[in-house]
């Protein structure tokens, strides 16, 4: 009843092709969009910005990167950690480097070093597939952060180790450093999710996508009828490398503001595995509901038992945190192996005729 | 020139000139070497019987070992405590089948590895919440003195865990070879539908198979945890399990224990006669670069089986 699309004709190749085909989604899409760049900032507080939206968009990006890899592609990476390290430290270097610069253009910029080491560790994708290439990305993610570590040039020899994000104006408007306000961090990010979101759509739309997932559903067979394995893994390396070394420029400079390499150790690999897993392999809405789950549940662990008048310490909440996860996890391999993205399918199947029984 | 020098030409000088030296680091890297492979082994047997890499083999090391500590803290003897943890472990085989594997059948491998991955997020909460986060000493008794050997400095200890892992290896390849479980365990591994039509019960054989490597992460557990402490460190051993386990071939126990000794040389060798040179520490990623540039030559490992693909 509320989704029912008949009596909408399609008269054109180009409205059958749309994204959203059905307006009741287009209105949706657009209204939250709306939302997210207008409402939100202007209502909500500090601690919801800094603390749930900021990550949470943040590891959205993070997460379509690696989705557009493991979900498109079928190549299994737990090097996501290191491939974020490479951006945020090439937006440190670009900007204390060229201050002058655009702090946006230099984001951008950023990726393109990360797409290259992604590219070179992505070399062993030809070969090994599965949970061996999953071993070979590991060394990826320890490599890069132990360089990162020891090279004293990529933090400009500042004896601390530590990279500061300089402050940086976008438009008369502060949007890195200290001074920057949650909500100028906040349209940045949104901004940069949004744009990656769409692009990302629509690489998976034509032939670049259709032959990732060619490879991804039987590689032999995808080779037969005509498709490189060898560029094909390679740029899908690249591409999703890309994109997590943006989604790494904006985890230092947007979101913490000064990090160690210890923040990219291997367990935010495995953090944004699980966002991409939960929220749905293969989908770029699984990417954003699988990031904004895995963010806010852990505050939900904190807060809703203090909430319930029952306290718990701060270790019982992370061991906690912990076994809720895993057992998320297999809960959700088990019940629905296509994630969250899957449910909201169904429940857009059950809204058609709702409240009907047929 | 200069630093073509010392990467190519002083190290072996080093180890040339002062030999002793040489040795010491290599037996220590063996011993290193045999402690990765204790983990290792618990990956291979699973892998060998269910085609499942079983991520959580860590985290089941970790468990075991905090089981142990805690039975022995509540003033239980080692005798008792260790038959005591070898049924909790035969306990948790039995619920992982009943509660995961069991709706898992024909998922694709993928699956069922990252299904691992959230069971060893579940045993690290869990061993945790039951037993505490402490660093706890685990002591039942191995000897630990040093003593000396035509001048090289030995321990008791790194021999009594060369002894163990070849004990259990022992135990191993015998269990597989000649007991009528470990037939019927490679058959499982073998073909599904070809084991279960001769009357082979797949889920039992499931129970044995995760009991074992219960029970080697147990062996392991109580290894590690007596040389530095039971922590949570612990489940991060799996990583370095992982490139063992590649290096040696995924299915293969003589495999698992080649692989972890020369990982285990290897690493401890890079890092004293190469790491200084470019800044330490590289223990870190050694074993999975070494294990990466490995796999480009030799995909299935030194003793895998060919993978052989189909369309």
């Amino acid at each position: 009843m509320l989704y029912r699309e008949a009596g909408q004709f399609k008269t054109t190749y180009g409205a059958d092709q749309a994204i959203f085909p059905i307006p009741q989604d287009r209105w949706v899409v657009y209204a939250v969009i709306a939302l997210a760049f207008v409402a939100v900032p202007s209502v909500a507080n500090e601690y919801w910005l800094q603390a749930i939206l900021i990550p949470a968009l943040v590891f959205t990006l993070a997460a379509i990167g690696l989705n557009l890899l493991t979900g498109y592609c079928g190549q299994l990476s737990l090097g996501t950690g290191g491939f974020m390290a490479c951006g945020a430290y090439a937006t440190y270097k670009l900007s204390t480097a060229f201050p002058e610069m655009n702090i946006l253009i230099v984001f951008l910029l950023s990726g393109i070093p990360a797409a290259a080491v992604g590219c070179l560790f992505g070399i062993p994708s030809l070969r090994i597939k599965g949970f061996y290439l999953a071993v070979a990305t590991l060394a990826a993610q320890f490599f890069l952060v132990w360089l990162f570590n020891r090279v004293e040039w990529f933090y400009n020899y500042n004896p601390s180790g530590t990279i500061t994000a300089p402050p940086r104006t976008m438009g008369g408007f502060m949007v890195t450093g200290p001074e920057a306000t949650a909500e100028a961090r906040y349209l940045v990010a949104l901004g940069f999710v949004a744009l990656f979101a769409l692009l990302a759509k629509n690489l998976m739309r034509g032939r670049v996508g259709r032959a990732w997932m060619a490879i991804r559903d039987m590689d032999i067979a995808a080779e037969i009828i005509g498709i490189r394995p060898l560029t094909t893994k390679l740029a899908a390396f690249a591409v999703s490398s890309y994109v997590c070394g943006v989604a790494g420029a904006l985890y230092f400079a947007i979101y913490l503001g000064s990090v160690e390499t210890a923040a990219f150790d291997i367990s935010v690999s495995f953090l944004v595995l699980f966002m991409v897993i939960i929220g749905g392999l293969g989908s770029i809405l699984g990417s954003i509901l699988g990031a904004f789950f895995i963010t806010v549940v852990p505050i939900l662990l904190t807060n809703v038992p203090e909430a319930l008048g029952l306290p718990i310490g701060v270790a019982l909440a992370k061991q906690l945190e912990n076994i809720v996860f895993g057992a998320m996890i297999v809960f959700f391999l088990i019940v629905e192996p296509h994630g969250l993205a899957r449910l909201w399918q169904i429940a857009k199947e059950k809204l058609r005729r709702w409240p009907f029984p047929y | 020139m200069d630093a073509l020098y010392h990467v190519l030409i002083s190290p072996f000088v080093d180890m040339a000139t002062q030999p002793v030296f040489f040795a010491e680091v290599v037996i220590g890297g063996l011993m290193a070497g045999v402690m990765y492979a204790l983990v290792a082994l618990g990956f291979a047997v699973i892998f060998k019987a269910s085609g499942v890499v079983n991520f959580a083999q860590g985290a089941m090391v970790l468990f075991a070992a905090l089981t142990l500590v805690g039975f022995m803290e509540h003033g239980l003897p080692s005798w008792a405590a260790i038959p005591m943890t070898i049924v909790v472990m035969i306990a948790l085989a039995y619920a992982i089948e009943r509660v995961i594997l069991r709706h898992l059948v024909n998922q694709p491998h993928i699956v069922l590895f990252m299904t691992t991955i959230g069971l060893a997020f579940v045993f690290e909460g869990l061993g945790e919440l039951i037993w505490g986060s402490n660093v706890k000493a685990l002591d039942i008794g191995i000897p630990d003195q040093p003593f000396f050997v035509g001048g090289m400095l030995l321990n008791q200890f790194e021999i009594f865990a060369a002894v163990t892992a070849a004990i259990l290896v022992t135990l191993l390849v015998i269990f597989l070879q000649k007991t009528a479980i470990g037939r019927a365990l490679r058959a499982v591994a073998d073909d599904h539908q070809a084991a279960q039509s001769v009357g082979i019960p797949l889920q039992t054989i499931w129970v044995v198979v995760w009991s074992v490597a219960g029970f080697i992460a147990l062996v392991a557990g109580v290894m590690w945890g007596a040389q530095s402490g039971v922590q949570f460190s612990l489940s991060l051993i799996a990583f370095k399990a992982l490139p063992v386990l590649i290096l040696g071939g995924f299915n293969s126990i003589p495999g698992a224990i080649v692989g972890g000794l020369i990982i285990g040389v290897g690493e401890k060798v890079a890092e004293i006669y190469w790491g200084p040179i470019i800044g330490g520490a590289i223990e870190n990623w050694f074993a999975y670069v070494l294990a990466m540039v490995f796999l480009m030559f030799r995909p299935q490992g030194l003793f895998g089986e060919k993978i052989i693909e189909r369309v």
